[in-house]
């Protein structure tokens, strides 16, 4: 006897709050409005407090002078320039940081990262002491050390440090360079101060100092994580073509390395750009800091802050643009 | 010693150039490690920190009130002691060689030596010395409670022992603030370890959740839902965190009706717990990758609900793959609590400053420094030690017992 098909009851439409063609569309309007309304309510706030202490958005008071003076500037700046100078200023210094601790922080990480794979068991012991010491104490603990413990506490004069072209002493970092008339000339004593074609102020030392042995710090662990994940194999057949460990590493492992380093490189590159706004603590005058003397003169919170807002994230998208491009010349590239 | 020296030959002068390094490291680390010796033992002058202990604990607390804080602290260790014991007394059954800590010996030993030690260090008066040695003889005292009969409690019981923890800790805000009967504390006389340790576990507490529904909304098929996770979360991490506290102190009572704006303290633990929640969805997010599409869909097929899918089969597995990133987030973010200083509270690295204003203290930058920096270090790798622990206690791998 052949069989009925069973009757199958037709399934009972769900509801519509259960429908799923709704549901997705509910609950984005419902974050919608909770946004919108939040948003609203916050501007709402902000336009009715800033009109009640007469704040009201408006960019006429950068071209005021600024009647504060920065203790060092690569752009000229003082008291009688307007405050956007001040900034562009600050600006400058905070570009000449972040720009000397990427290039000191990247030969320091990887030194150390390929100090890790070393054969000389005390070399990766003392790379590995330096990655745990350094990033389990606090930047700001360490800028202040720099600053106050080490820098802040060098002789003056005749007792500074004196290294061949370098001096360092308590009133900045002495380099040799060029002078007027492209004389090369060394740091010399000159009544009793210490003259330089190039100085440093020990702020800048201290904190470059800082941000370079933190970053270089989590660089190193991005560079061993990049060169171990070169499979041993490769170590194996370079050594026994006769290449030497040092040569190995740069021409076989380093360069396939790069491929995992790049973008581990990328991260560690824009939070150095915006720990460099850490210098306020040492004295060094960057954007941030002469952002907050802007604040404390003008009390012009709001336009402040997105002042320092667009400018560190230009910076960040200016550095991720940049590796990314670096990343895609790292690539393998497919035939 | 054969097998010891013919190691050290190996791996320190297996040739002439490891030789020439590894005499020349040798020298410089001697060297250094003596000069150190020589300026903690003989030079540095300790007293700073002996005689600002209460300071660099507990800030501005009022004297006649800090018998509550001593009453946390002996609620905290007691908690400690019962949760360690208990973690003794239930080894995952799979793996039976592995306990956490794992040398227990060592764990108890060091703990003494360094209750002997530190009080004798900061020469603490006998009575509060007592006070410490009768802490750690109690945390001691229940960890060996729990680990002797701890696996004769009824069940019951034993479930209650996680909840410990979020009691005590809502106890311990009554305790800190007051209220509820107890004389009120503002939070401008909070300061020291206790404002540290306050900040960072509010934020590291608040921001889980937060990060969580982040990264599930950056991966949500929802456009409206992602498009506003990430723009929030790429709007944080573009700025720093100094930047975000100054929105915090300057701004944030501009946005608010008047008088709504919380005490400065509280609205850095805000600023903090939102910073933190931003980078701790991206290290969720790259657990919520690491699951196979594969489960959700299993999951779906058995008639699981979506959110059922999520909170049994997808979170559980994706919060143990970014466990380790999520640490190195709070890490970090215990690490960023100094920043508080700069805007001029007084956690630790904001009472090292005014102790070292203070015309007596002058100068004593290293001996107040490093001792800031030993105890960071001890807190963060502490954190990371229990992360690896944790780790390997959620490892589904079975490893057999040896």
């Amino acid at each position: 006897m052949p069989s009925t098909p069973p009757s199958i009851a037709p399934a009972a439409a769900p509801p519509w709050w259960r429908d799923r063609r709704v549901v997705p569309w509910l609950v984005q309007a419902a974050v919608g409005l909770v946004v919108l309304v939040a948003v609203a309510f916050l501007l709402g706030n902000l336009v009715r407090n800033l009109t009640a202490a007469g704040l009201l958005l408006t960019w006429r008071w950068l071209g005021q002078p600024a009647g504060f003076d920065l203790a060092e500037t690569i752009l000229p700046f003082d008291a009688g320039m307007p405050y956007w100078r001040g900034l562009l200023a600050g600006l400058a210094n905070t570009l000449r940081a972040v720009l000397c601790g990427l290039v000191g922080a990247t030969a320091l990480g990887t030194l150390a990262g390929m100090a890790a794979f070393s054969s000389n068991g005390l070399l990766r012991g003392l790379a590995r002491v330096y990655v745990e010491v350094v990033r389990n104490i606090p930047l700001l603990l360490q800028l202040v050390f720099w600053y106050f413990v080490v820098f802040l506490t060098l002789p003056n004069g005749a007792a500074a440090f004196q290294l061949p072209g370098v001096v360092l002493a308590k009133s900045g970092l002495y380099v040799a360079g060029l002078a007027e008339g492209l004389r090369w000339q060394l740091p010399s004593l000159v009544n009793g101060v210490w003259q330089s074609p190039i100085r440093l102020s020990v702020e800048f030392a201290a904190l470059l100092t800082g941000l370079i042995i933190y970053s270089g710090a989590f660089i190193a662990e991005v560079v061993r994580g990049g060169i171990s994940a070169v499979p041993k194999g490769q170590w194996e057949a370079a050594s026994s073509l006769g290449l030497s460990w040092f040569t190995t590493l740069r021409q076989v492992v380093l360069p396939q390395a790069l491929r995992v380093i790049v973008p581990g490189l990328n991260t560690q590159y824009i939070s150095l750009a915006k720990n460099s706004s850490l210098a306020v603590a040492v004295g060094y005058s960057d954007l941030y800091s002469v952002a907050e003397t802007t604040l404390n003169q003008t009390g012009r919170a709001v336009e402040v802050y997105l002042i320092l807002l667009g400018a560190y994230l230009g910076l960040d998208l200016l550095i991720s643009a940049l590796m990314n491009a670096l990343n895609r010349l790292v690539q393998i590239k497919e035939r | 010693m054969k097998p010891l020296l013919r190691r050290l030959r190996r791996e320190l002068f297996a040739t002439p150039g490891d030789a020439l390094l590894s005499v020349g490291l040798i020298a410089l680390l001697g060297s250094a490690l003596v000069g150190f010796l020589r300026w903690a033992l003989l030079q540095a002058e300790w007293a700073v920190i002996q005689a600002n202990s209460t300071l660099f604990a507990v800030g501005r607390y009022p004297i006649d009130q800090q018998w509550r804080l001593w009453l946390l602290t002996t609620l905290l260790l007691g908690a400690a002691g019962l949760s360690w014991g208990m973690l003794r007394a239930h080894p995952r059954s799979d793996r039976e060689g592995i306990l956490w800590p794992r040398n227990d010996r060592l764990a108890v030993s060091l703990l003494v030596l360094i209750a002997l030690w530190l009080p004798w260090f900061l020469k603490l008066q006998p009575g509060i010395q007592a006070r410490w040695w009768a802490l750690v003889a109690m945390l001691i005292g229940l960890r060996w409670l729990a680990g002797r009969f701890g696996r004769q409690l009824p069940s019951k019981l034993k479930r209650a022992i996680p909840l410990l923890w979020p009691t005590v800790y809502l106890l311990g805000m009554v305790l800190i603030s007051g209220g509820l009967g107890i004389v009120k504390v503002p939070p401008s006389e909070w300061g020291g370890l206790l404002l540290t340790l306050l900040a960072a576990s509010f934020a590291i507490l608040l921001c889980f959740p937060l990060g969580v529904l982040l990264a599930l909304g950056r991966r949500s098929e929802l456009p409206l839902l992602r498009w506003a996770s990430v723009v929030y979360i790429e709007f944080i991490r573009g700025a720093p965190l100094i930047t975000l506290l100054f929105l915090g102190q300057n701004i944030l009572g501009f946005l608010l009706p008047n008088g709504l704006a919380p005490e400065r303290i509280w609205r850095a633990a805000w600023v903090l717990t939102f910073f933190a929640a931003a980078y701790l969805a991206e290290a969720v997010r790259s657990g919520l990758a690491a699951v196979p599409t594969g489960q959700v869909e299993a999951a779906r097929s058995l008639g699981l609900s979506y959110p059922q899918a999520l909170q049994h089969i997808v979170l559980p597995q994706a919060l143990r793959v970014a466990l380790p990133a999520m640490v190195g987030q709070f890490i970090s973010l215990l690490q960023d609590t100094t920043l508080l200083s700069l805007i001029g509270l007084l956690e630790l690295l904001g009472v090292a400053r005014t102790v070292m204003a203070n015309p007596a203290y002058l100068g004593k930058n290293a001996e107040v420094y490093l001792t800031l920096a030993v105890l960071f270090w001890c807190c963060c790798a502490a954190l990371g030690l229990g992360s690896r622990a944790l780790e390997r206690r959620l490892d589904p791998q079975t490893i057999p017992s040896r």
